[in-house]
């Protein structure tokens, strides 16, 4: 976390270099619905 | 671009391209609103002469100056170029499969989008010969994958408990030979839990969801055997036995809440203190014409629970108590990689159901129409243009999500669900837009104030969530 006077940025943004090196495909399918193991995205954990 | 929101208190902003997620003060947060794309050094003259009513000039400028080196950082108005990664996106062997052992229910809830179980097609059981071939289609078709999830779904799984273990021992017996791992997990509404269901769910399956919704007159409203009995009483003595038993293995309580159950904060808090830890509460997807349907009326009450239940979360944590809710968990940086969070759920894709005729379907919800029939385990016919079709259908092949702030944490939503209500697998149901991009913000903020308070605490640890015992 980075905090200065006025602003405070709560992580690293790193989606960028994410990009990448990701896309390997190991992970959790991520089904959206409501009816499911839903899973919303951004909670998954990477395989890699 | 960006998405600004006040929240809580918090004035808060999310860089959509780089992630990168900032809690600004009030003169920063109205800043901001002369900050664009094409930021200069030079603080605008339009902004100095404009706020500076309300602040003085050389804090408005020092401001300015703090958030123009989030930009030259990348962390501001960060520019979208992940349309190269396109191809990533799309083409990809299958990884998950759902498997409807059982087309038939012992309940009869409202709200089932199964028909209450058989899906429209009559209620049967797939048979162990079914099942086999579907975890040989799988194999088959996972390329060099070598985590293979699978799902025993329904109707209720354990109707058909006979097939689902000897599925499991088969799929066992054969995926050392092919350098796969098998995952498995099973979804069911607890009536036919005992002992030895317990046991085997909690010995082989890594996740298991377990249905609730909530307080005992909500659920029994709508979660009814046929004779119209609810069964929250049977059911949660064995969800608190097969729990207790399960260490620390991946569970979780889920229910259903509707437009009888909008004060659901109420539903989290009872399952919490049942002594469930991972719970989910989820709105019900219906055609708003049903009485019990959340509709765009709706939504207002909806995001007021959302936020009531959002404070009472960090509440509870500040005190040392836990809870997680599904919908709020958000890994701000380590989640999945961009091309994963764009490529969308992967239905029809990366991932299939399969019914006990051997049908194949883009999905679970998608089982039962049709003209999305895939194909069949026994004919081995597959059609691959549909898959290809559904390949496409990432967040860059859906206008509304190609320019919506919530794509990294939604991946353009549910195909299903678009094509059931707005006609379209491409259109994006406005409804769940809205209940996702709520629950985004309450996630956010979540981590706003949990940080906050962390810092309170002054403890080294930047965690949002942990409040380990430890420190
Ligand atoms: S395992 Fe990690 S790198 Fe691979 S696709 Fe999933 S999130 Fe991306
Ligand atoms: S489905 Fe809706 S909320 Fe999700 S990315 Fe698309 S437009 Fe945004
Ligand atoms: S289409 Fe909807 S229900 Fe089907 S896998 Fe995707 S998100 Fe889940």
């Amino acid at each position: 976390m980075k905090a200065t006077k006025h602003i405070k940025t709560l992580n690293n943004a790193n989606l960028k270099d994410s990009a990448a090196k990701g896309g390997c495909g190991e992970c959790q399918a991520s089904c959206q619905s409501a009816c499911k193991t839903s899973c919303t995205v951004a909670n998954q954990k990477c395989e890699k | 671009m960006i998405h600004k929101y006040q929240l809580n208190g918090y004035n808060i902003c999310l860089d959509v391209h780089s992630g990168a997620v900032h809690v600004l003060d009030d003169i920063a947060y109205d800043v901001l609103d002369y900050c664009s794309e094409d930021m200069q050094e030079k603080a605008p003259e339009k902004m100095l002469t404009e706020l500076s009513e309300k602040y003085d000039r050389e804090e408005l400028e020092e401001t300015y100056e703090a958030l123009y080196e989030l930009y030259t950082a990348g962390q501001l108005f960060s520019k979208d170029d992940y349309e190269q990664f396109a191809d990533l996106m799309t083409k990809a062997p299958i990884k998950s499969m759902c498997i409807n052992v059982s087309h038939d229910c012992n309940l009869r809830c409202e709200y089932c989008f199964a028909a209450k179980g058989d899906f429209g097609q009559g209620r049967c059981l797939m048979s162990l010969d079914t099942a086999k071939k579907a975890i040989d289609f799988i194999i088959a078709n996972s390329g060099t994958r070598h985590n293979l999830e699978v799902d025993f779904f329904g109707g209720e799984p354990l109707m058909n408990f006979e097939v689902v273990k000897q599925t499991v021992e088969y799929a066992r017996s054969i995926e050392k030979q092919h350098n796969k791992n098998f995952r498995f997990t099973i979804t069911t509404n607890g009536l036919l839990l005992d002992d030895e269901k317990i046991d085997f769910i909690n010995r082989e399956m890594h996740n298991v969801v377990l249905s609730l919704d909530g307080r005992k007159e909500v659920n029994d409203k709508l979660r009814v055997t046929p004779n119209g009995k609810g069964c929250y009483d049977i059911i949660v003595p064995k969800y608190q036995k097969l729990v207790s038993k399960r260490g620390d293995k991946d569970y979780y309580i889920r229910g259903t809440f509707t437009t009888f159950s909008k004060d659901f904060t109420a539903d989290v808090m009872h399952m919490k203190e049942l002594g469930f830890e991972q719970l989910s509460i989820e709105p019900v997807v219906s055609d708003p014409k049903l009485d019990y349907s959340i509709k765009e009326n709706d939504l207002p009450t909806v995001f007021k629970e959302y936020e009531r239940l959002a404070k009472t979360l960090i509440e509870m944590r500040k005190k040392g108590e836990f809870f997680n809710f599904f919908h709020f968990m958000i890994d701000l940086d380590q989640g999945p990689c961009a091309i994963k969070r764009l490529r969308g759920c992967g239905c029809g894709n990366e991932y299939v159901a399969v019914t006990p005729q051997g049908d194949i379907y883009p999905c679970h919800q998608f089982v039962g129409e049709e003209q999305w029939k895939m194909g069949n385990l026994n004919d081995g016919t597959f059609n691959q243009d549909m898959k290809l079709r559904f390949a496409k259908a990432n967040v860059y092949s859906k206008s509304n999500c190609r320019n919506c702030w919530a794509k990294f944490y939604c991946s353009g939503g549910c195909n299903a669900n678009n094509f059931q209500y707005e006609g379209d697998i491409l259109k994006s149901h406005k409804v769940g837009c809205e209940l996702e991009k709520k629950r985004l913000e309450c996630a956010i903020m979540i981590k706003a104030a949990l940080a906050d308070y962390n810092t309170e605490q002054s403890t080294d640890c930047d965690s949002g969530d942990c409040f380990a015992e430890c420190c």
